[in-house]
């Protein structure tokens, strides 16, 4: 079993504010091995892309990292000074945000965009990182890539900007890309292209992705293993098709019940009555009791861990008979 | 053109639209264009659309951005005014009486539900206000003349409250602001808001799209059980296949501007013909990994300030031949659905 | 079932409270600006002396220089002018003639502002065209020029003016080039604000235009209108005194801080420099304290901030 890539361990961001500080992540670990597709997915308010801006470094202040650590290729990146994780940003971990629009400057062509990411990085004059610059843009599918390098982000449509996003992340070859609501702004059949496109080049450029979406068709195409999040804790962690097709927690368990399919001809959607509790107010215990359909005292008093439970591994106390805890 | 697919004449469809088209002048200012020698520019935001939409009934628009769906959505509730066409409710002419002393009958009977449930209440007002706007603009509570409005105000709260129950809702909460609940809680309210004057019709533009999956699944119950109970009509927008199958009776298909397929659930799903519609049904990510194989997809769409000539999805059809660059194919009723399309008009898809 | 909090309830638990709190400055150019309208106002009744009633008036007191310097009096704080008028008290009476001028053509700015404003946002097409351009054309003369046109365009007109005519005049050439800013700011608003779906609900319900602008876009524009006019305020109070200066201003009779300072600077050489100090000082108090707490608000209310 090679190294993880990516450790988190027992991972706290905070929010302090005048009403008191706020867990928005309350000791969540999960590891990313060197090549892998993870997706973490969860609603709004779940914590997931604050999980994607913690490891990249860029959490909002007052945001910031209570306690736990997060270790790239074994060296903890947490707690890094800015100059350090700059270099790490870019060169180990890429990132690719929602907004293509907002993502790239519109004052500058995409070809020095690239030129200058994929400068900072690596030790290339500029007329080789053109080349290089040039050929991402033929992997990505942007037609007359040679032609277009030299054009401005506005002269792309939303897609194409995209695909450009996907080639600035890749630009410094980095080992992880992490990846927040690529495809929710575009339309579903560009969804499609920008999905597929991502699977292939990660794994023609040997990187590994974390795949952070509210869409579970996108995670059950995209990924190989998948956390669920709620109220900033995982609620269960596991290979996909095994998440999917057999959820163990009950929290998983109506979400895929609430999802309508192509195949589905039921009258009602399974509706998980309530909502999210807020920040301010996470029950005590297992976050998801109140919502719970199978909830029992326990599950009211003591947070469960993550346990394992058939292939995957769920925060539920319904699993506790089985002897071990998460590892 | 019998627009019903398939059904008897018995009922006579509540919504009827025939050829509605809007067309939006985007041309740049007079000064401008003077100056630049700029030509004026023209979207044709829909173009040419028509369906009817049968009493109780469901009937879903989808397509991706700039197919104009939304702009169908205010044409029907007169937000709008069409460039050409028409539109009937219950066989009045809608655009002649939006305009006419009538106007506040017609509106009694249809409401709309939008997006965004951040933007679709107004943030400063209370939700008894919100949802009362609609009672106290017709009328609709306690009458006049004798009554205090401490009695009305009262009798307004207690039909507030009413409308939130029946959509799910705390009676208490006609004295908070928006701001204090979730996104899927004021879709609810919004939906209390439209049904406040008892319409018949409501068009309902992708009211779950900002929604979380569970949220949805919540709003979506509710609006089929309303339907049951109340024989409710629905004009259904949304660009998400798996939430329309649920949902509808019938299914539209746009592309910039133009329907491409109209025609019953089960059927457009199970065999779509036409390529844009079986383009659509492949990008879906398939939830349950069932390993089907697919087309690739190509191409995006295209400007609607541009759009290509004849057939405006040629450029990315595999099917395309010479006469579909040059000639718009007329929707017309092929193998028991409507269809705009060459190739399946000559058979050769 | 709980009431809910009333609205002073929520005022005092909001952002904008606990901001207010927390920022010294803005506590301060509060209290100093409540201060300074609140004697302004009650004149009458805080000052010492009524400097305006001339039986209470003494020559032989003219001319005296401030309460602790050589020859001063405690009896008047800041000393007297030439006709024996407390300075102390001549700065609250003419304060109040400042603040009610600033404050009233505010008024009238925001009142004309707002509408048009609105107005140009929402109906758009030719009616927006329209009124942008008039602001183009106004904004393109000095706002002083403008003034001092109609002050003196009004005096010419009616030489014998009544006291309350002229202020009106004075307001209105005050309030005129100001309403410019408030309409464009209310019109971009608006623009924002009509294309929202709560405005759009209410189309579908069939309410009227205009009642969806006063109820519906009004109460979401006005955040920036509250912050403009707080340093308005100050401008207006601003430009009554360079007018008055100017001596196109009030008249004699009622004297405003820009009098003072007129006729304080004309003794100047006389050696009786407190006759425009403190006037001066008492103007730039007042404005400073407006446009601190201006800056303050602006930032309180702005949501991308907090």
């Amino acid at each position: 079993m090679p190294s993880p890539l990516l450790e988190v361990k027992n991972l706290r961001v905070e929010f302090p504010t005048r009403r008191g500080t706020l867990v928005a992540l309350d000791d969540i670990s999960f590891d990313i091995a060197p090549g892998e597709i993870l997706g973490v997915v969860g609603e709004s308010g779940a914590g997931k892309s604050l999980t994607g801006s913690a490891i990249i470094g860029l959490l909002d202040p007052p945001g910031r990292v209570a306690s736990g650590e997060i270790r790239f290729d074994g060296r903890r990146i947490d707690n890094l000074p800015y100059e350090d994780m700059r270099k790490v940003r870019g060169r180990q971990i890429g990132a690719i945000f929602q907004d293509p629009l907002t993502s790239l400057n519109p004052l500058y062509t995409i070809g020095r965009q690239l030129v200058e990411t994929i400068q900072t990085h690596l030790p290339v004059n500029a007329a080789e990182a053109r080349k290089r610059a040039i050929r991402l843009l033929e992997e990505t599918g942007i037609p007359a890539a040679a032609a277009r390098i030299d054009q401005y982000p506005h002269q792309f449509s939303g897609g194409m900007r995209q695909r450009v996003v996907i080639a600035l992340a890749l630009a410094a070859e980095p080992k992880l890309i992490v990846a927040d609501e690529p495809t929710t702004a575009l339309d579903v059949s560009i969804q499609a292209q920008i999905i597929s496109l991502l699977k292939r080049l990660c794994k023609d450029h040997g990187a590994a992705v974390m795949l952070v979406t509210h869409d579970m068709g996108v995670i059950a195409e995209t990924c190989d293993r998948v956390a669920v999040m709620y109220a900033g804790r995982i609620a269960e962690i596991g290979p996909v098709h095994d998440v999917i097709h057999s959820p163990a927690h009950p929290y998983t368990a109506g979400l895929m019940g609430s999802i309508p399919a192509m195949d589905d001809d039921r009258e009602r959607l399974l509706q998980i009555d309530g909502a999210m509790p807020r920040l301010t107010a996470i029950p005590k215990g297992c976050a998801f009791n109140p919502r719970c359909p199978r909830a029992f005292e326990r599950c009211r008093v003591e947070r469960p861990e993550l346990i394992a439970a058939g292939r995957t591994r769920a925060a539920c106390w319904l699993h506790a008979d089985t002897v071990k805890a998460a590892a | 053109m019998n627009m019903t697919a398939d059904s008897t004449v018995a009922t006579k469809p509540l919504v009827e639209v025939h050829d509605l088209s809007k067309t939006f002048d985007v041309s740049a200012p007079w000064l401008n264009r003077v100056v630049e020698r700029k030509p004026r520019q023209f979207v044709h935001a829909v173009d040419g659309v028509s369906f009817a939409i049968e009493r109780g009934k469901t009937l879903a628009l989808v397509g991706e951005s700039g197919c104009g769906k939304s702009t169908v959505a205010r044409l029907l509730v007169g937000l709008y005014a069409p460039t050409r066409g028409r539109v009937s409710f219950d066989g009045v002419d809608t655009g002649a009486t939006f305009k006419s002393a009538d106007a506040q009958t017609l509106r009694r009977r249809m409401q709309m539900i939008f997006q965004d449930p951040y933007a679709s209440l107004n943030p400063r007002w209370k939700v008894a206000d919100i949802v009362g706007e609609p009672l106290r603009e017709h009328g609709l509570v306690a009458g006049s003349g004798g009554l205090s409005s401490k009695v009305r105000e009262d009798a307004l709260k207690a039909r507030v409250s009413e409308l939130l129950q029946s959509v799910g809702m705390a009676g208490a909460d006609v004295e908070k602001f928006p701001h204090q609940f979730s996104g899927g809680q004021r879709q609810r309210i919004s939906i209390a808001r439209a049904l406040a004057t008892q319409p018949e019709f409501l068009v309902c533009d992708e009211p779950t799209s900002a929604l979380d999956v569970s949220v949805q699944a919540q709003v979506l119950n509710i609006m089929k059980d309303l339907q049951r109970k109340q024989g409710l009509t629905y004009l259904f927008i949304s660009h998400n296949l798996a939430v329309v199958r649920h949902v509808s009776d019938q299914v539209g298909v746009m592309y910039l501007g133009r329907l491409v397929e109209l025609a019953d659930k089960l059927a457009l799903f199970a065999t779509p013909r036409h390529p844009y519609t079986r383009m659509l049904l492949d990008a879906i990510p398939d939830i349950h990994m069932s390993g089907r194989s697919r087309t690739p997809v190509q191409g995006e769409v295209p400007n609607p300030l541009n759009p290509p000539s004849g057939c405006s999805f040629h450029p990315r059809c595999p099917h395309a031949n010479e006469r579909c660059k040059q000639e718009r194919p007329a929707l017309q009723r092929l193998k028991g659905v409507l269809i705009a399309c060459h190739g399946v008009e000559e058979g050769r898809i | 079932m709980p009431a809910a909090p009333g609205a002073w309830a929520r005022f005092f638990d909001g952002d904008v409270w606990h901001s207010f709190r927390s920022s010294p400055m803005a506590i301060g150019s509060a209290v100093v600006a409540l201060v300074c309208v609140f004697c302004a106002l009650f004149a009458p009744w805080v000052a010492p002396h009524n400097p305006f009633d001339l039986a209470t008036l003494e020559l032989s007191d003219s001319m005296l220089p401030p309460a602790w310097m050589d020859g001063g009096q405690a009896k008047y704080l800041l000393g007297t002018d030439e006709q024996g008028r407390d300075v102390f008290s001549a700065l609250m009476y003419g304060a109040r003639i400042s603040l009610l001028i600033g404050g009233a053509s505010v008024i009238v700015s925001v009142l004309v502002g707002v509408s048009l404003g609105l107005l140009a946002g929402y109906a758009g097409g030719k009616i927006d065209a329209f009124i942008m351009r008039v602001c183009d054309v106004m904004l393109s003369f000095p706002s002083i020029l403008i003034a001092l046109l109609i002050a003196g365009v009004g005096r010419a007109l009616f030489p014998q003016a009544h006291d309350s005519l002229a202020f009106g005049v004075l307001i209105l050439a005050i309030a005129l080039p100001g309403w410019v800013q408030y309409a464009r700011t209310v019109r971009g608003s608006t623009m924002v604000e009509r294309n929202k779906e709560y405005v759009q609900a209410a189309r579908v319900v069939g309410v009227s235009p205009l009642r969806i602008m006063r109820r519906h876009v009004l109460p979401n524009v006005l955040g920036p209108v509250l912050v403009l006019a707080t340093i308005h305020v100050a401008t207006a109070i601003q430009t009554e005194a360079t007018l008055s200066f100017l001596g196109v201003g009030v008249s004699p009779t009622s004297p405003s801080l820009g009098t003072f300072i007129n006729e304080g600077n004309k003794q100047l050489f006389s050696g009786a420099w407190w006759l425009v100090i403190f006037p001066g000082s008492m103007l730039v108090l007042i404005a400073l304290s407006m446009n601190l707490f201006g800056d303050w608000l602006r930032d309180a209310l702005n949501p991308r901030l907090r």
